[in-house]
């Protein structure tokens, strides 16, 4: 509708032909990009005509830095417009936000730049103004608190945002990641956290070998085998998708097989079908059925290909490890399991996943543990790594037992994060997400809203940052009166990441009978202890340019 | 990466959309008549607006989405979340009081209702200049409408407008004073974008001396600029400042991550060696040299290598060609290419095995595990026999292995060893269920029959007699066992 001839992905060398005259380039601000797009302009022939114009539209704001990139380049002066395309929160799902900036955690941690912190509080105050303000801000880390004073701040100097508008939250919680680093540390298990764990979800879109998905009709002899990956999109708009996606892998199963004998039971119908009008019943019905019956296949499928990995030997290791960790048995040892998969090279970031954990697990390694390890995995992945493995230490997920004072039990038995007795087919508690690990992060949401933080000060002490809370007055007009038996909406806004097991954590506290609070999330990514990691190691490939 | 970048690509070529075409005359009517059709199409995107919310969504179909991105560039920021209305009311159950809320403020409010709704207005153009306009007349704005050099702003006013995106010129700041004033307003404003712009401004502008001292009362603005000398790799402006912050070790760090660019080997090495001295933590200091070490290594056996290879003259060279360089490769890699092609050669040799070994004290469980993959890839059994023998002080031989044995039998196994010699290491597993698994799993009989006769288990030993071939030499060896009435059963 806006005559745009043609979309293309942004990659250096030569910009395809097209018959246009304009082409605008939308990226996020990052350096790298405007290289590739200098390319792209300087290859542009000069020679041709009508000359095409270009322009520039940042994600979500425009970059002075960019700009001052793309002028030592010479290229600055051939874009004839350079705008914003003002994106914060991007919405994933029905309660699920996220701002998709990547490098979040790396660049307030590592670098200490928190103009993603910014960006969030934008967002904050966009969401705001759609739907009211949120009287109570409670929020634990530094970044929560920054974000609050930008908040603050920016209701202030814009005294025109006192809107009229009936609030929806009532709270909002700032929770920054690295009050928990335990959590995207450990291998999520419900279903929809082990297809991104084993797949990776890139915006809610995964993809997955396609062996299983081939269509089973006879005659065809499996000699066309499609080769192209499967490529799904995953959100709660599927009916079954939306009731499986936050259990326990475990609990997948019966769910599956259970909904595939309704689903037959209901084709069976039709021959009880008699009479006209039943037969027209039956027929109207039908689209719904076959959009179920794909559904579930596919369901299957995926569910198969990821018991094939869950029920391997080394799935099982792994987890068994990841769990000793966390209920603290041998955390202060170096662990044989680690050392052997360093001896066959399992891969370098599931190296690192573990013995973070073992690491926060046990509030810092004993400096002989970490010399350790960090000797075997230079001797065995590079010495490059060197850089990585500080990058780890700086952002606390890798650090030797310093004050010699281990708080992890503490915290661990007072928050109640290891629960033996867990229930994964009819959980009654959020600790089913992880099996057995309540995450941290969660259970401290779980707390505000019942009984209060009061009630943990100390824990609350022992983690980093500040904790506090903050009130913005509302318009007596505003202010909720609420019915018997109401529900409380909290807004959960995690700085630096989200795993999709603490969202299902989170939609299950909402789901509780009795809980009294729903929950809305709000990240600035997606992420998995794999993904988290990856973001904060060194770039060892030299930059394309 | 590569993976998601094909992603994309698929998704937009797979798009196909209407030119957009504007008339190459740049005169008024031309101009007139182009607002005209954007205004039209603008009431065509308000109109079916309901409709369309469904695919607009960035969670829902991607078709729409950048149509929709268009628009909501056309509108204002303040829209940017409007298109909660089309996700949220779906699938979230437990989810319904928000779409209500929200679905008074569709976009064709924002356009129409703009007067009446005056607290939106002033929000819209707080939050962002882009405000309230429509997207193609906008594209037609005159270059120098960009050029916004009006000479009065205060800081304050400049930051602002900066935060805006506005392009503000930052050069009639002159005096030292003026231009940390503009510094501290940016700090406060949190948006790194501007506090970077006026760093860059200031690096320009001012002598290295005072910028840095200057930072460092003003931390936040030093983390941008560091963070900004990194990205955009100003290598020696970096170190510059990481030694007057006497900041040493990142200063070590950072000089060492340099090699990584270092294309040339000799250069490299070079460079690393260069290195060694600089301040780093005493365990990463010996880390450095160790990598300069390897790489010194590295490069001598590589020129020796090639030639052996090319001369054609050695056999290990013809019978297994090299697949790459050993430049650059780890440590452990090392070891097992020199345990593979120089295995034997005395230790006084750069590229013999002992010789790393010593000179990068590797442990003896690394060691013996690479050897052993060596070694057993070559199908040279005879070492792998020589590795794990020692000899004491009165001539006997005993086998040991600090890896433990099952681990031997299953490396030999992954390399395709005979079940004769896999035998030999499965009968060393101390532990009787691990020994009896692994040679019921490999078809080690002969391990399975005498550790069941050990065992005086007559039960399973009886069991497995059918899992043997008939009329095999081991059914006769359980039959003889069976029959031997010296043995007390247990069963």
């Amino acid at each position: 509708e806006h005559e745009v001839e043609k979309m293309f992905t942004l990659k250096p060398g030569r910009l395809p032909q097209a018959d246009v005259k304009n082409i605008i380039f939308f990226v996020r601000p990052k350096l790298e990009l405007m290289d590739i797009i200098t390319d792209n302009v300087l290859r542009e022939d000069r020679g041709r005509a009508p000359q095409r114009d270009f322009h520039i539209l940042f994600v979500p704001r425009r970059s002075l830095l960019c700009e001052q990139w793309l002028k030592e380049q010479g290229v600055l002066g051939s874009f004839i417009h350079r705008e914003q395309y003002s994106l914060d929160l991007i919405p994933f799902d029905g309660d699920l936000l996220s701002m998709e900036a990547e490098s979040a955690f790396k660049e307030c941690y590592l670098e200490s730049d928190q103009t993603s912190l910014y960006h969030a509080a934008k967002g904050l105050m966009t969401l705001q103004a759609l739907y009211g303000t949120i009287p109570q801000i409670f929020g634990k880390g530094e970044c929560a608190r920054h974000v609050a004073n930008m908040m603050i701040r920016m209701k202030r100097e814009f005294p025109g945002s006192q809107n009229s508008v009936f609030p929806v939250f009532d709270t909002l919680l700032l929770l920054d990641r690295n009050v928990d680093l335990l959590t995207p540390l450990a291998t999520q298990l419900t279903y929809e956290g082990l297809i991104d764990e084993i797949y990776g979800i890139q915006n809610t879109y995964v993809k997955l070998p396609p062996e299983k998905f081939a269509p089973k009709k006879q005659g065809e002899g499996g000699k066309d085998l499609p080769t192209e990956p499967k490529k799904l999109q995953l959100n709660s708009a599927e009916e079954l998708y939306a009731e499986i996606r936050d259990k326990n892998f475990n609990a997948v199963g019966s769910v599956l097989s259970k909904k595939a004998k309704i689903i037959s039971a209901a084709f069976e119908e039709r021959h009880h079908a008699k009479t006209v009008g039943e037969i027209k019943q039956f027929v109207s019905q039908l689209p719904h059925m076959q959009a179920a019956r794909s559904s579930l296949a596919n369901h299957t499928s995926i569910a198969e290909l990821i018991k094939d990995i869950t029920t391997s030997e080394d799935f099982f290791d792994n987890l068994t490890v990841e769990q000793e960790f966390m209920s603290g048995i041998d955390t202060d040892k170096v662990n044989n399991y680690i050392e052997d998969c360093i001896a066959q090279k399992h891969p370098l970031i599931k190296i690192l996943r573990l013995v973070c954990l073992q690491s926060v697990c046990n509030s810092g390694l004993k400096q002989k543990v970490l010399d350790h390890y960090k000797k075997e995995i230079l001797q065995t992945y590079g010495y490059e790594h060197i850089l990585t493995l500080n990058n780890l230490e700086k952002a606390g997920l890798l650090k030797s037992q310093t004050s010699g004072r281990n708080n992890y039990p503490t915290i661990r038995k007072t928050l109640r994060l290891w629960m033996d007795d867990v229930n994964e087919q009819n959980p009654n508690d959020i600790s089913y997400v992880y099996s057995g690990y309540a995450p941290l992060s969660v259970r401290l949401a779980q707390l505000l809203a019942r009984p209060g933080w009061r009630s943990i000060e100390e824990v609350l002490k022992m983690l980093p940052g500040p904790h506090f809370e903050e009130r913005q007055q509302l318009p007596t007009g505003l202010q909720k009166k609420r019915q018997h038996g109401e529900n409380r909406v909290t807004l959960v806004f995690f700085l630096g990441g989200v795993t999709y097991a603490e969202i299902a954590a989170l939609r299950f506290l909402s789901q509780m009978e009795d809980g009294g609070t729903e929950y809305v999330i709000a990240t600035t990514k997606l992420i998995n202890g794999t993904s988290w990691i990856k973001s904060l190691m060194e770039k060892l490939e030299p930059a394309p340019f | 990466m590569s993976r998601a970048r094909a992603d994309e690509e698929e998704y937009w070529h797979s798009s196909k959309f209407r030119a957009f075409t504007f008339d190459d005359e740049d005169d008024e009517l031309s101009q007139l008549k182009e607002t005209k059709r954007a205004v039209n199409s603008l009431r065509d995107i308000v109109d079916d607006d309901d409709d369309d919310l469904e695919k607009v969504s960035w969670s829902g179909e991607p078709v729409g989405s950048i149509s929709w991105s268009i628009r909501e560039t056309a509108s204002s920021s303040t829209t940017s979340l409007e298109s909660r209305d089309s996700s949220l009311p779906k699938g979230s159950s437990s989810y319904t009081a928000l779409p209500k809320q929200a679905s008074s403020y569709s976009l064709s409010n924002l356009f129409k209702g703009r007067n009446k709704l005056p607290s939106f207005q002033s929000l819209s153009d707080a939050l962002s200049d882009t405000g309230v306009k429509n997207y193609a007349p906008e594209l037609r704005r005159p270059k120098a409408e960009y050029k916004d050099y009006s000479s009065d702003w205060s800081p304050k006013d400049t930051v602002r407008r900066m935060q805006r995106g506005k392009v503000c010129s930052l050069e009639r700041f002159r005096s030292l004073q003026d231009k940390l004033v503009l510094l501290d307003e940016a700090v406060a404003g949190n948006d790194g974008n501007v506090i970077t712009a006026v760093l860059i401004f200031l690096k320009r502008t001012l002598r290295k001396e005072f910028l840095f001292r200057e930072l460092v009362v003003r931390q936040v603005a030093l983390c941008h600029l560091i963070h900004f000398l990194k990205e955009t790799g100003e290598q020696k402006f970096l170190l510059d400042l990481l030694r007057f912050l006497d900041r040493t070790e990142e200063f070590a760090l950072s000089q060492y991550r340099e090699h990584l660019s270092i294309q040339d080997v000799e250069k490299r090495r070079e460079f690393l060696k260069g290195c060694i001295g600089l301040p780093f933590s005493a365990e990463d200091t010996a880390h450095v040299q160790d990598h300069y070490t390897l790489l010194e290594r590295q490069i001598i056996i590589e020129s020796s290598d090639r030639r052996l290879e090319k001369e054609g003259g050695s056999e290990i060279f013809r019978k297994y060609p090299r697949k790459a360089s050993i430049l650059n490769m780890p440590l452990v890699t090392t070891l097992y290419y020199s345990c593979f092609y120089h295995y034997t050669e005395a230790e006084g040799t750069y590229s013999s095995p002992t010789n790393l070994k010593k000179t990068f004290k590797i442990p003896d469980k690394q060691y013996v595990l690479t050897a052993l993959a060596a070694r057993a890839k070559l199908r040279a059994w005879n070492d792998v026999d020589a590795l794990f023998t020692t000899k004491n002080w009165l001539g006997y031989t005993k086998k040991k292995a600090p890896i433990g044995f099952h681990r031997v039998v299953e490396i030999l196994q992954r390399n395709n060893a005979p079940v004769q010699v896999l035998q030999e290491y499965v009968r060393l597993v101390e532990d009787v269920e691990t020994r009896l698994n692994l040679a019921t799993k490999y078809k080690c009989h002969d391990v399975v029959i005498d550790t069941y006769r050990d065992l005086k288990d007559r039960i399973q030993l009886t069991a497995y007699r059918c899992k043997v071939e008939r009329g095999s030499a081991e059914e006769e060896k359980i039959d003889s066992i069976l029959n031997n009435m010296q043995i007390r059963w247990k069963n």
